[in-house]
């Protein structure tokens, strides 16, 4: 069997390339995938911990965040094309100002 | 042992494909390795002995959410980004910011590890405790998502409605509503 540890290694180190890509891209559909990585990476320790406690709990919580990753990814693209939009590019250094 | 090789091999994939998403210039290749990225936790989860959870990565994520993702690369036509501009307009270009991004991702290593520290009993196999209590079967966690998560789960049926709506509103044409 595997150690407990060794998953949340694997989800510690996707949670912060997660994190870097945030930060490093320059394109609002990468910063999302990004995200969708850190949610993915904090699902997995949900079901490490859930197999390791023996009971349902952190399967369950992980469906719900599977829900609220579909509802973000739906918000979040709208928003995408609206800005793609006004402004022709996905660069968010393009969408600083707050009125245009 | 192969358990070991599968657990291997899946995390590296894993780990691998989602360095090159964030790698990538070209918002298509990102959305399609991480796809495989997904398809490589799922694997994960299967040993972890969650079927539904692996089958509703494979279908929700990679089938709905990555396709959905897929469409608006493709209806944008979505620039790739340019790397000349990175170099010049980067914030982390600027010496402060990146010294403090710097310090910032030390921060977050430092915390992560110290969270890794505090889990007791770390080396303890991840299904030894649960005295062979099996976690796979659909049928019981469909009973305790209904029952003593019935609240979350229809909370979960309003989220996605104002989900919805509002992907619609927002990505509405202005000036189309006649």
């Amino acid at each position: 069997m595997i150690p407990l540890s060794y998953y949340l290694i694997v989800s510690a180190v996707l949670f912060a390339i997660g994190t870097a890509g945030v930060f490093l891209r320059r394109n609002l559909i990468t910063i999302l995938l990004s995200i969708e990585i850190m949610l993915n990476a904090v699902n997995l320790s949900f079901v490490a911990f859930g197999r390791y406690a023996g009971d349902f709990d952190g399967q369950i919580i992980t469906f719900f965040v599977m829900t609220v990753a579909a509802a973000e990814a739906a918000v979040g693209l709208a928003l995408v094309i609206a800005l793609f939009r006004h402004r022709e590019s996905l660069n968010p250094d393009a969408f600083t100002s707050l009125k245009w | 042992m192969p358990e070991t090789f599968v657990f291997y091999a899946f995390s590296a994939m894993a780990i691998i494909a989602s360095t090159l998403v964030i790698g990538q210039r070209n918002p298509m290749y990102s959305v399609l390795l991480l796809i495989a990225s997904f398809g490589a936790l799922s694997a994960l989860y299967i040993q972890l002995d969650a079927p539904f959870v692996a089958v509703a990565q494979i279908i929700i994520y990679a089938g709905a959410i990555m396709v959905l993702f897929l469409f608006v690369v493709m209806l944008l036509n979505a620039p790739r980004e340019d790397a000349a501009e990175w170099d010049r307009s980067h914030p982390l270009q600027h010496p402060n910011i990146g010294r403090f991004g710097a310090l910032l991702a030390a921060l977050l290593v430092v915390q992560l590890a110290w969270a890794l520290a505090k889990v007791s009993e770390l080396e303890t196999p991840v299904g030894a405790r649960a005295d062979g209590a099996s976690v796979g079967s659909v049928l019981e966690m469909g009973r305790i998502l209904f029952t003593r998560h019935t609240f979350a789960f229809e909370a979960t049926s309003v989220l996605i409605l104002v989900a919805m709506v509002g992907a619609v509103v927002l990505a509405r044409r202005e000036g189309s509503n006649q």
